[in-house]
């Protein structure tokens, strides 16, 4: 008799198989963690329950930390002028990771940057690991085929002190893009294109795998700016199997194998994939060549629109909670049921975070604005996303480019995108962002976030309104 | 753990959908180093004014709701960042449970590990304690965890609920997922020593 075909597994199965010590009956499984990323907001609280109950870090060679929310974009060699609280909770990450002996990329040191930018960059990441941090763009690793998802400052204490999370297994939600992709669209407007199709909730409980010919097309940048954005759908993590870009990418990276080991290595992530006849919890096709740019119009990344749409009317809504919901975040965002978003006046563009400052998107931003300059009145700030892409930015020029176009170049950070550190919109103020978050006030107090690509970004600064990249290409 | 077993508190309305934690504790109080000191900055975008006063017209600040354990809440509570100073800064301020239709998955595991039950409720239920709330703000509401249910008393409303087995337990009993994890510390060495 012929053995029966062992049964086929989606990637998210093999992962999670692969990382459980041991589940309980009624429990959660212990599932075991690669890679932990650590940076100084969200864990103070952690290592001071370390501390509380007498242990360390259990595995400081698995753990790695930066500071990158709270940390400055300019005078960074002038620690004196960050507000108190900053600086103690920078001081309070670097003591935690010397006794605890873990490795911490300083503020301007070789590698630092945003968390979820400087971990694959040094080559970290690969698949089939299981990554965490106190972060919920941690998703954004899930571009290399590996289970990464955010976590809560409890779990992060859970992890320094045994490697391990208490997790239920969550379902698989296959997200299937085809066709090829219109010039001057790209991978942000494809995220944000999901997330309006299926709400900020559409993905609770789920890990996204994001299939198809247009995603596997991608860089690994832009794979990662789609699996960035994961979370904003609700999905804690997002999922791409790797392929020969992904093996490319990563044997550029430092360490790593070469020869017969890599070779051997390589064979062994072929098998992160979903086998043939696996079936997902549930699935959604999204055609890429009917995509157009998008932008947000509203208070949660849920709220998009092709460029040239109109904020849609609450009226419309039939259901009372959704139509207060949408009335609400009008009222916030001063913005009329109807308008046209393209053309909308715009006073500050923010070309950063962990969604869209890598060296991909600083260049294509940078190919718009060559020989232009932005419009009067606008402020334009570009904050690349680590170190290593500020010296290859600089290298390759763009900082003059930017510069002569009009624009700010800053340091390495979070900056602007959750406006910790100095860097926000005054109230009343309108701008587009390169981010992933256009909550009230995330980007300051009273601050009017839109949503968009670094192309639609960068022609928005040209113009000082939301404008349709097309028109610059 | 704080635990949780029983409850009978009024309930503040706040029928807003995708509330995130951006809205719960903005970004600039997450500096802080401890736990106790975020609950200042509960919904603190709503709650003052521009000038630091409180908003008379925001829920929290209306002394009809004052005292209330109970906050009901519109679907998809908790979105956004992972940050577990949104679940710090409720129970700082004296909230034990959230009633909502959903929550996003970090909130929820969050929220657990502090001892504040987020509760989901279906749209009729939630529809009909939201009116019994707003037209009488005494109206209280017993949430009882080993039975699963919440009950408004005077008018026989009641709604059995969902939770994972596990949350459940740990709830009632207050127990430490840590120490629960680490009594299997010889499993976990014994993974390591076979994975690496
Ligand atoms: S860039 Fe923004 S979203 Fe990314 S880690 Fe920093 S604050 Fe979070």
């Amino acid at each position: 008799m012929k053995p029966s075909s062992p049964k086929p597994l989606t990637l998210l199965d093999k992962i999670w198989n692969e990382h459980v010590v041991t589940q309980e009956a009624d429990s959660p499984a212990i599932l075991y963690i690669d890679l932990h990323l650590v940076h100084e907001v969200t864990s103070p609280q952690a290592f001071a329950g370390l501390r509380g109950r007498g242990l360390k870090v259990r595995r400081p060679d698995r753990t790695v930390a930066t500071m990158d929310h709270s940390t400055p974009t300019i005078n960074i060699d002038k620690p004196e002028l960050l507000d108190a609280m900053a600086r103690a909770q920078l001081q309070q990450l670097r003591d935690n990771c010397a006794e605890n002996k873990v490795t911490l990329h300083e503020l301007g040191s070789k590698n630092h940057g945003i968390v979820h930018v400087i971990a694959p960059e040094m080559g970290l990441v690969k698949p089939g690991m299981t990554i965490v941090c106190g972060d919920s763009h941690t998703a954004t690793h899930g571009a290399f085929g590996c289970l990464a998802f955010g976590i809560g400052t409890s779990e992060v204490e859970h992890v320094l002190a045994s490697q391990c999370l208490l997790q239920n297994k969550p379902k698989s939600y296959e997200v299937r893009v085809e066709g090829e992709l219109q010039p001057g669209v790209g991978a942000k407007d494809i995220i944000l294109a999901l997330i309006a199709e299926i709400g900020t909730e559409g993905g609770t409980g789920f890990v996204f795998e994001y299939t198809g010919s247009t995603i596997q097309s991608l860089s690994m940048e832009e794979r990662m700016t789609i699996c960035n954005m994961s979370i904003e759908g609700g999905a804690r993590a997002g999922l791409i199997a790797p392929d020969e870009t992904t093996y490319a990418y990563l044997k550029e990276r430092p360490n790593a194998l070469q020869g017969q080991a890599w070779e051997d290595q390589v064979q062994q992530w072929e098998t992160y994939h979903t086998d043939p006849g696996a079936k997902f919890d549930k699935t959604i096709f999204i055609n890429a060549s009917e995509l157009q740019p998008m932008v947000t119009y509203g208070t949660n990344p849920g709220m998009g629109v092709f460029i040239n749409s109109t904020v849609p009317d609450p009226a419309a809504e039939y259901q009372a909670e959704k139509r207060q919901s949408l009335q609400k975040s009008l009222t916030y965002m001063d913005l009329k049921a109807g308008t046209v978003m393209e053309g909308h006046p715009i006073q500050v563009v923010f070309l950063g975070s962990c969604t869209n400052a890598r060296i991909s998107d600083l260049r294509s931003a940078a190919q718009l604005l060559r020989g232009r300059k932005i419009a009067d009145g606008v402020r334009m700030l570009v904050v690349p996303g680590s170190q290593q892409v500020k010296q290859q930015a600089e290298a390759e020029g763009l900082d003059q480019l930017f510069l002569a176009a009009g624009a700010e170049w800053r340091e390495a950070g979070c900056s602007m995108c959750i406006a910790m550190n100095g860097d926000q919109l005054q109230p009343g103020q309108y701008a587009i962002s390169t981010s992933n978050r256009n909550f009230e006030g995330r980007q300051g107090k009273g601050g009017r976030t839109f949503l968009a690509s670094p192309l639609t970004a960068a022609a928005s600064a040209l113009t000082g309104k939301v404008t349709d990249p097309r028109k610059f290409l | 753990m704080q635990t949780f077993t029983q409850l009978t508190s009024t309930v503040m309305p706040l029928p807003v959908n995708n509330i995130d934690t951006d809205q719960i504790i903005p970004a600039r109080y997450l500096k802080v180093l401890d736990k106790a000191s975020v609950a200042e900055g509960l919904f603190a975008d709503w709650r003052y004014l521009s000038d630091g006063s409180p908003n008379p017209d925001f829920v929290l600040n209306q002394p009809l709701y004052q005292g209330a354990q109970v906050l009901l809440a519109g679907n998809n509570f908790g979105s956004g960042s992972s940050r577990e100073h949104a679940p710090w800064a409720l129970t700082g301020s004296g909230f034990r449970c959230v009633i909502s239709t959903g929550f996003a998955d970090i909130f929820n595991n969050n929220a657990l590990k502090n001892g504040l039950l987020p509760l989901v409720v279906d749209e009729s239920f939630f529809q009909q304690l939201l009116e019994k709330v707003q037209s009488n703000p005494k109206t209280e509401v017993t949430v009882n965890l080993e039975n699963q249910t919440v009950l408004v008393e005077e008018n026989n409303l009641s709604f059995e609920f969902e939770i994972n087995p596990f949350a459940k337990k740990c709830l009632i009993s207050g127990q430490d997922q840590l120490e629960y994890i680490l009594s299997f510390e010889d499993k976990i060495i014994q993974f390591e020593q076979q994975t690496s």
